[in-house]
């Protein structure tokens, strides 16, 4: 053995063992017990959506590669993760081609053409549900009361597959099976003079508890905001994310909040309220952290999410839709180069020179 | 709804078929082997060689008015294609790597002349003394070729030594399937 | 060794990759038998590569010089051993592109006979420290760590600075690495005499021994030894690569930062390995020149782990060979630790003052992982210990916009590894940073190079001008001359003068002129009827006629050229003295 090999390897040569189908995959255990407690809340036609979406972006991932001429890229869990996000931010009742639709969208538009994995620029899961939610609003703003997979209520299978394929619903009457998210009660009363208050009596009654467990109305993936804490806390623990977005975009959002509360609390919501109900929490620990399109410096990243979080509040207050997160974060993505360029952390030894 | 169906296929049909017409109307026969050596050429339109992308240079060439080494991405193996389906010799490729002068010293009769060619006084030597090359200061102008009555200068690769040597770009993400 | 002090941080980043130091912590320093051929390499140090002193055939002795250094920053090369010099020849060294270096190649005698001119400095302690200084120059003694820049640089401190710390790099941040750890251990004595020269040459009081807490023996030992001298201390550092970058240590010890693009003596510290300073004691007390060094041997390649003491110029194929040879599963040998090391590809190449490891690396260490693309974690961020942009860097130095990727400070990168270690897309940052680093570099010397050419162009231009323009005055002078001695000949013999002189050097030149034509239309006749033979014999033999008369000529006009090279010579000279 004389020679070794002619190839040129740099060092380091040894490797700390992340790798890019772990973090996705982490990611992706990080939202199982969420995900899971969607499926039981609203049955089985909430599974489908979710494999229907994962599987179109996974097909559509694959037939991009193909015509890339590249190696497949579906064993880095990229896209997977990104039908899953995107089932947890469509409602549970989502007919099968607005599910398809959105799943080629978000790999097709809101990752490839921009090169692939690393090189987009907004969250694919989140361009596609606010490219869904402007094409198809009626089918978007649907909220299926939720309805215990075990319970006497639930959806059989057969029913399942009729109300994802075909929007039958048998004997059921629309009316009967949904209702409105808090978050679009609170608007819409709130819009036609009630104070906060009526306007969420009944359906919510400020028990926040009960929200943050899951027992209302709401996309996949909003039912659980305590579930969906845990998941992302997990993955603060497993070093995955940092706890700078998700706390800045929390606090973003509560902060504001919390102190027009303070000035008038018939006007405005508590700061709990805003979150637990909506897509606060999915997106604060989900979907603003997405690492290709959030900031990668601490300062910009706690910049992004204050940022994300007061746009989402402005947006659940005064903007056109009850729910604002997706926009928010949407909007913040095209600002992350910036940010990333105006917040370039303090190198070794720089601010000495400056000093001499 | 069906109005703005209507209309939106409409147009759809209108322009179709006026590019259908416009194609039939308007096309033009291409030289078969132009297409042909343009398949050949690596269709980056990066122009290197000179010509705003590969079909312009696949037309020169087709014409007889380009040399085929000129197409530094293909390399030597798009030259010798290109070279084949011409007919012609192949030639060499004009980035083999840095050369310099050398002086084949046995055949050398210190004459001089290249000494007054060399731009840079990078050749020594006095007459009827053997010249040589200062290796560190040639230009590889190769101005010094001409003069020579012997023939005796050659131009030869700058060997590489570790001092100069340049780590190569690593490949990158993606692998061609 | 709590958990609280491992996660606890003395300097942004850093990783913690798996140690196996326990693979040769164990072991002993061993000699290892003599090679019985050495391949020294003239350039084992940072800056300008020595002149070989001694040719083929030479006998040299142990410890005498072979290499001089060539400019200030430089440092001697010695025999390591006495024998014969075979040839001085390029051969392959520990380089990342595996190219060759001009080395001595020395067949060994078996007989190790020390120079006898060598001498220490008695009483060190009250001499000069200059005289130390040039004693550790003479040795060739060099920073040990790896980086090889010459020591008794470092120990002269730029006017105005003051050393007022000296730092002992005793941290050994490297996985796998153990020969400090050893050193410290087993040659406490060595380590401590150097310490108390290398202050009496720095003229500083306070020392601090800097050692990772993965080494408790050789903190003992050295906590020991410096038990009663309150000026010397040793502190345990948590273990966190690359805590022996010599900037890293600063910071984890003294809290303070190096500035960027500055010396450690710009905040008033000096650091130096535990090794350079043993060899500094060897130097001061004995003479003894850097000739061998502690080296590790280890990796799970490798059927013994060893603590080898080799000479300078041992084939790594011997070390190996001493080691009990490779395993099977051997992937990779690497010079060096396993965060910066470098690979080998030719086991021929020889230990020099560089060489701290020699791990032989299976599949299981060996990291080899396709790239994938960036999906910008910040990872690397968190691992950078100068807080640089490894994100924006390497793309950069991908898209090669070497201008942006300075100013991501690239230049302040110390390519330790850690963002590569930690990336998850395996993106190989180093070795991008490290292709846009010798990049600029190339291109640098290119441009610099071609600064030389116009320079030199301009300065041949100028003389060639002025040769012609005193040719044309000597002709001048000379026709004056000659016509004015024709004149006076003339009028003495009163003979009417048949001719202008000047008339016939006209003719002359028009004779030349038009043989040149013809010499030229000939040329391009045969060229063009090469083919057609049978031409005109008359052509053929006028063209032959004009040929020679052109070489004549021309042969002519080369002697005149040689004779104005010899003033150009001189003249150049005048100007080159004048630049």
């Amino acid at each position: 053995m004389a020679q070794m090999s002619l190839n040129v390897i740099s060092s380091p040569h040894v490797h700390g063992g992340d790798s890019i189908p772990k973090v996705m995959k982490t990611v992706i255990y990080a939202l199982m017990p969420a995900t899971a407690l969607s499926v039981v809340m609203f049955g089985w036609p909430a599974l489908l959506v979710i494999l229907l979406t994962t599987l179109s972006c996974m097909v559509t991932e694959w037939v991009f590669m193909k015509i890339r001429n590249r190696a497949s890229t579906l064993d880095d869990y990229s896209a997977a993760l990104t039908g899953l996000l995107l089932a947890l931010t469509l409602p549970p009742h989502t007919p099968w081609w607005v599910c398809v639709v959105g799943g080629v969208f978000a790999i097709a538009v809101g990752k490839q053409i921009y090169g692939g994995l690393g090189n987009n620029m907004f969250n694919p899961a989140l361009i596609a549900r606010v490219f869904l939610l402007i094409s198809f609003p009626v089918e978007l703003t649907t909220w299926p009361i939720p309805v215990d997979i075990f319970g006497p209520a639930s959806y059989g299978l057969y029913d399942s597959f009729a109300i994802i394929f075909s929007g039958d619903y048998g004997s059921l009457s629309m009316d009967a099976i949904t209702g409105a998210t808090p978050l679009g009660q609170y608007r819409m009363e709130t819009g036609l003079g009630k104070t906060v208050q009526d306007a969420l009596y009944g359906l919510y009654n400020f028990d926040h508890a009960q929200v943050a467990g899951g027992l209302v109305g709401g996309s996949i993936g909003e039912t659980s905001a305590a579930l969906l804490g845990l998941g992302g806390i997990w993955m603060i623990r497993k070093k995955l994310i940092t706890w700078h977005i998700p706390v800045s975009m929390i606090l973003g959002c509560i902060v504001p909040a919390g102190l027009f509360w303070l000035a008038n609390s018939t006007v405005y919501p508590d700061p709990i309220f805003h979150l637990v109900t909506g897509g606060l929490v999915l997106g604060a620990f989900f979907m603003a952290t997405d690492m290709v399109t959030s900031p990668v410096t601490f300062k910009g990243q706690l910049i992004f999410g204050f940022l994300c979080g007061l746009l989402t509040w402005i947006i659940r207050t005064w903007g056109g839709y009850p729910e604002g997160v997706s926009f928010a974060v949407v909007i913040m993505n095209t600002a992350v180069p910036l940010i990333d360029q105006y917040t370039r952390p303090t190198i070794y030894g720089a601010v000495k020179k400056t000093e001499q | 709804m069906i109005e703005a169906v209507l209309s939106i296929s409409g147009i759809a049909l209108v322009a179709g078929l006026g590019l259908g017409f416009a194609a039939k109307k308007f096309h033009v026969e291409s030289d078969p082997l132009v297409s042909k050596l343009d398949e050949l050429l690596p269709a980056t339109n990066c122009g290197n060689c000179g010509y705003p992308g590969c079909m312009p240079y696949a037309e020169a060439l087709a014409n007889g008015e380009a040399a085929v080494n000129l197409c530094s991405p293909g390399g030597k193996a798009t030259m010798e294609a290109l070279a084949a389906m011409l007919g012609v010799e192949p030639q060499a490729l004009d980035d083999e790597g840095p050369t310099i002068a050398w002086i084949d010293e046995d055949k050398c009769i210190g004459c001089t002349a290249c000494i007054k060619a060399c731009p840079v006084d990078a050749i020594v030597g006095a007459n009827k003394q053997s010249h040589t090359v200062i290796t560190v200061e040639c230009t590889s102008c190769e101005k010094c070729i001409e003069p020579c009555p012997t023939d005796c200068i050659l131009m030869v690769p700058k060997v590489a030594t570790l001092y100069d040597w340049v780590w190569d770009k690593p490949q990158g993400p993606y692998t061609i399937q | 060794m709590g958990i609280a002090s491992k996660i606890r941080r003395l300097f942004h980043g850093g990783v913690h990759p798996p140690e196996y130091k326990d693979l040769s912590e164990n072991c002993g320093i061993e000699a290892m038998p003599m090679p019985e051929r050495l391949f020294v390499p003239l350039h084992q140090h940072i800056g300008a590569p020595c002149d070989p002193c001694v040719s083929v055939g030479d006998k040299v002795l142990k410890g005498q010089v072979i290499g001089k250094p060539a400019g200030f920053v430089s440092s001697p090369v010695h025999a390591p051993t006495s024998g014969t010099i075979v040839d001085i020849k390029e051969h392959t060294v520990g380089h990342p592109s595996g190219l060759t270096m001009l080395c001595a190649i020395i067949d060994t005698d078996g007989a190790d006979t020390w120079l006898d001119t060598l001498k220490g400095i008695d009483d060190p302690m009250n001499a000069e420290p200059s005289s130390l200084r040039d004693q550790i120059r003479n040795a060739g003694i060099v920073g040990l760590g790896g980086a090889t820049f010459p020591t008794f640089i470092k120990l002269s401190p730029p006017k105005g600075k003051v050393a007022e710390l000296l730092l002992i790099n005793g941290v050994e941040c490297e996985p796998y690495l153990t020969c400090d750890a050893r050193l410290m251990e087993e040659q406490t004595e060595r380590v401590i005499d150097g310490i108390h020269l290398t202050l009496h040459a720095l003229q500083t009081k306070k020392c601090i021994i800097g050692i990772e807490n993965n080494k408790p023996r050789a903190i003992e030992a050295m906590q020991k030894a410096v038990a009663d001298e309150p000026n010397i201390t040793v502190q345990a550092l948590p273990v966190m690569y690359p805590q022996g970058g010599e900037k890293q240590l600063i910071e984890a010890v003294t809290k303070k930062q190096v500035p960027s693009g500055g010396l450690p003596v710009d905040v008033g510290v000096i650091v130096h390995n535990v090794a350079t300073i043993a060899a500094i004691s060897d130097a001061i007390r004995d003479g003894k020149p850097l000739i061998n060094r502690l080296v590790t041997v280890s990796g799970l390649g490798i059927n013994r782990p060893a603590n080898v003491d080799a000479l300078f110029g041992t084939p790594v194929q011997s070390l190996i060979d001493h080691c009990g040879g490779l395993k099977q599963e051997t992937k990779r040998v690497v010079m060096g630790g396993p965060m910066m090391g470098v690979t080998l590809h030719y086991m021929e190449a020889p230990v020099t003052k560089g060489t701290s490891g020699l791990l032989a690396m299976t599949a299981k260490e060996a990291h080899e992982e396709q790239e994938r693309p960036c999906i910008r974690c910040g990872s690397c961020l968190q691992a950078c210990p100068v807080s640089l942009m490894p994100t924006e860097m390497a793309w950069f130095s991908r898209t090669e916009q070497f201008d942006m990727a300075k100013d991501y400070n690239l230049y302040d990168c110390i390519e330790c590894g850690s963002c590569a270690y930690v990336c998850p897309s395996n993106i190989p940052l180093v070795h991008y940073f490290r292709f846009a680093k010798l990049s600029i570099g190339a291109a640098e010397r290119e441009a610099r190079q071609a600064e030389i050419s116009k320079k030199r162009t301009k300065i041949k231009d100028a003389r060639v001008v002025k040769e012609q323009e005193a040719r044309a005055a000597k002709k001048a002078a000379m026709k004056a001359k000659m016509a004015a001695k024709r004149k006076a000949s003339a009028s003495a013999t009163k003979k009417p003068a048949a001719t202008d002189s000047t008339a016939a050097g006209d003719d002359k030149a028009a004779k030349a002129a038009r043989a040149a034509k013809a010499a030229q239309a000939a040329k391009a006749a045969r060229a063009k009827k090469a083919a057609a033979s049978g031409d005109a014999g008359g052509d053929d033999d006028k063209a032959a006629k004009a040929a020679r008369a052109a070489k004549a000529a021309k042969a002519a006009r080369a002697a005149k050229a040689a004779k104005a090279a010899r003033a150009a010579k001189a003249a150049k000279a005048a100007t080159e003295q004048s630049e």
